[in-house]
């Protein structure tokens, strides 16, 4: 079961302190499978935090406003709104079972009252519209309050109705469904910066998605074989650029990053810039390729950089240098001696997130594998707002 | 990463509390688990990787490369097992499975391509070794998925014709399917390297366990006519056991083919 831990105020200087905050859901051993989170995403803001778990629900969390009396402490998370996102269903052309496991979740970027976000499963993404309900209107003149309605011609005088407060009430309604898109399984989606656009990513193909059209997308990434008996790699993780909207990266299972631009041609499957550091021949060994194959890419706000997550280390890259990494941490680096006992029991093939804390721009946060394990290394000045999580998925 | 499958009652989460009223509060669901027997195909003695063990400390690197391959064999049959391969997994475990096999036979050089079948003689003693059942396996999904997404999509060009062969060690139905196994055994294995087989036993590895259910529905269309037919004849048959079974049988049944 993954928590969210609360961000850190700095004490001063330039050290991050981070401290344990809260704990949402069953803290005991025994959960029941579809409670399993599988995926969260903080809003762009900070203050809802979004959850799908294998059960095929959504639950969002909201932090409360902070106390003026204690402006340090962080406001504490409580449940805004739960809803079933996505439902078991049948493939009868291939019989087979489609799960309601929620993959991933993308908040779109506020405008209005109204938030938006995206979920996805294996196949299908739905667009999902969160709005609040605190007022009632009373007094209408052609119904009255059962909501019958009234006899035009009895009535003889007009009243203007007023807003009454009510219990607060947060709806959440499907407003896209976008299908039958994607022949393998979805990994990722990314909401574009010019807001219209959004990409859905399975092991082999990248779609194109407007968010106003559901029954067309694009394929801009198709690394299919002719001959399937070819296939030696897939794509594990797809993001669009926060500023520029014509880029995009993809990770694969080779521990590659691929880097495309929308402007050089339709399909994308000629990289433009192509990021793998060489392999170091004295920790060789036949799992390198498993432990390199990376199970997250984030690029960082500015734009500038991109991080990336494989089963031992974080990676940060610098856009404008393929060669190599500029930073790796070692996340758990005590595994290494234990690979073969972790392949016999598969779990070398778990996926691990990442993600960069609100204020990348000056310095270059670090990132972390699982909750409990330290940032490796001093944060530089972090802001007091710093949210960042970091969930060990498991399949 | 649960690895029990939890079969108790569903709980209500503790905080799914709102602030106000919830309209569309999500309902759980039973929801049952489908445990895969496979797990615990899986849990082979792994004496190999205790390193305290007194066999594994002596043990040359070839008996631990040994026991890899066989152990990722088993993965790999494992993983084509599920009725939705994960492709990553399997790309994954053929992946490594190559790396354990080039370290076992250094001198057989690995083909860049896969290479035709040099001759009969050759791919029958690879149909007989269950390793290229499986890889013929693999080679049979991976392309069963292309034939799948051929039919739920806009035509594409089909690269292999003629339906996914299922060898069960036997002689070669025919040469098309042959055709499909030369290029799939050339993938995972060398010609030098059937002695290596010898001294496993692969009766675990009998593609019979192949999933039945996965079968029915992989045909292509090539194979229309001649399963129409089958069906036609089995009903036929199944109603007249019915008739013979309910008493009411045949006198009135009316003469049909092989009656």
């Amino acid at each position: 079961m993954a928590g969210a831990g609360g961000g850190g105020c700095p004490a001063g200087g330039n050290d991050l302190q981070w401290c344990f905050s809260q704990v949402k859901g069953a803290v005991d051993e025994d959960v029941a499978e579809a409670d399993v989170i599988s995926t969260v995403e903080f809003s762009h803001s900070g203050d809802l935090l979004a959850t799908g778990d294998k059960g095929g629900r959504v639950v969002i969390f909201q932090r409360e406003q902070e106390n003026k009396s204690r402006p340090h402490s962080r406001g504490e998370y409580n449940v805004y709104s739960t809803f079933q996102s996505h439902e078991p269903e049948f493939d009868y052309l291939k019989s087979l079972e489609i799960e309601e496991k929620i993959n991933k979740i993308r908040w779109l970027p506020q405008q209005g009252a109204a938030r938006f976000l995206l979920s996805t499963n294996d196949k299908t993404i739905k667009l999902w519209k969160i709005s609040e309900r605190d007022k009632r209107a009373e007094g209408y003149n052609l119904k009255d309050e059962d909501g019958r309605l009234r006899d035009p011609l009895r009535i003889t005088a007009l009243r203007v109705p007023i807003l009454k407060p009510m219990d607060l009430m947060v709806e959440a309604s499907p407003r896209r469904v976008f299908a039958n898109a994607h022949t393998y399984h979805i990994n990722s989606i990314s909401v574009n910066s010019d807001h219209e656009t959004y990409l859905s990513a399975d092991d082999l193909r990248i779609n194109l998605w407007h968010l106003e059209i559901t029954d067309r997308s694009f394929n801009i990434v198709d690394i299919k074989p002719a001959n399937m008996e070819e296939l030696t790699e897939v794509i594990t993780a797809a993001e669009f650029h926060p500023h520029q909207c014509n880029v995009l990266v993809y990770s694969s299972s080779k521990g590659t990053i691929r880097l495309c631009d929308m402007r050089s041609s339709a399909l994308c499957d000629r990289h433009s810039k192509f990021f793998e550091e060489p392999e170091d021949p004295s920790s060789r060994s036949f799992f390198s390729e498993i432990i390199s194959s990376v199970s997250d890419v984030k690029f960082s706000h500015s734009g500038r950089y991109m991080m990336t997550r494989d089963y031992l280390s974080v990676k940060v890259w610098d856009l404008n240098m393929e060669s190599r990494p500029v930073e790796t941490h070692q996340v758990h680096e005590y595994l290494r001696s234990k690979l073969c006992s972790l392949y016999e029991n598969d779990c070398i093939f778990d996926k691990f997130e990442c993600c960069w804390n609100g204020s990348d721009r000056q310095h270059l946060a670090r990132c972390w594998g699982r909750l409990s394990f330290p940032p490796c290394g001093a944060a530089g000045r972090g802001d007091i707002h710093a949210h960042a999580g970091a969930v060990r998925t498991a399949e | 990463m649960s690895r029990v499958a939890s079969r108790k009652d569903r709980v209500p989460r503790g905080s799914v509390k709102g602030p106000g009223m919830m309209l569309s509060k999500g309902l759980k669901r039973k929801r049952e688990e489908e445990e895969e027997e496979g797990k615990e195909a899986l849990a082979v003695d792994t004496w190999w990787l205790d390193p305290g063990h007194p066999a594994v400390a002596q043990a040359p690197p070839a008996v631990a490369s040994s026991s890899l391959f066989d152990l990722s064999v088993l993965k790999l049959h494992h993983s084509l097992r599920q009725s939705e391969p994960d492709l990553r997994h399997l790309v994954l475990v053929v992946n490594t499975l190559r790396r354990i096999q080039a370290s076992m036979a250094p001198t057989a050089a690995l083909p860049p391509v896969p290479s035709p079948p040099t001759a009969p003689g050759i791919a029958d003693n690879l149909l007989a070794s269950s390793d290229a059942a499986l890889s013929a396996s693999m080679a049979s999904l991976l392309e069963d998925l292309s034939h799948i997404e051929g039919l739920s999509q806009a035509p594409q060009p089909l690269v292999d014709e003629g339906p996914p062969g299922r060898p069960t060690g036997g002689a070669p139905p025919s040469l098309g399917a042959l055709d499909l196994l030369g290029p799939a055994t050339g993938c995972l294995l060398d010609d030098g390297l059937e002695g290596l087989f010898e001294d496993i036993d692969t009766s675990m590895y009998d593609s019979e366990l192949w999933a039945p259910a996965s079968e029915g529905h992989k045909s292509s269309p090539e194979d229309g006519p001649g399963k129409e037919e089958a069906p036609e004849l089995d009903e036929a048959e199944l109603d007249y056991l019915m008739d013979v079974l309910v008493g009411t049988q045949a006198l009135e049944r009316p003469s049909g083919p092989g009656r």
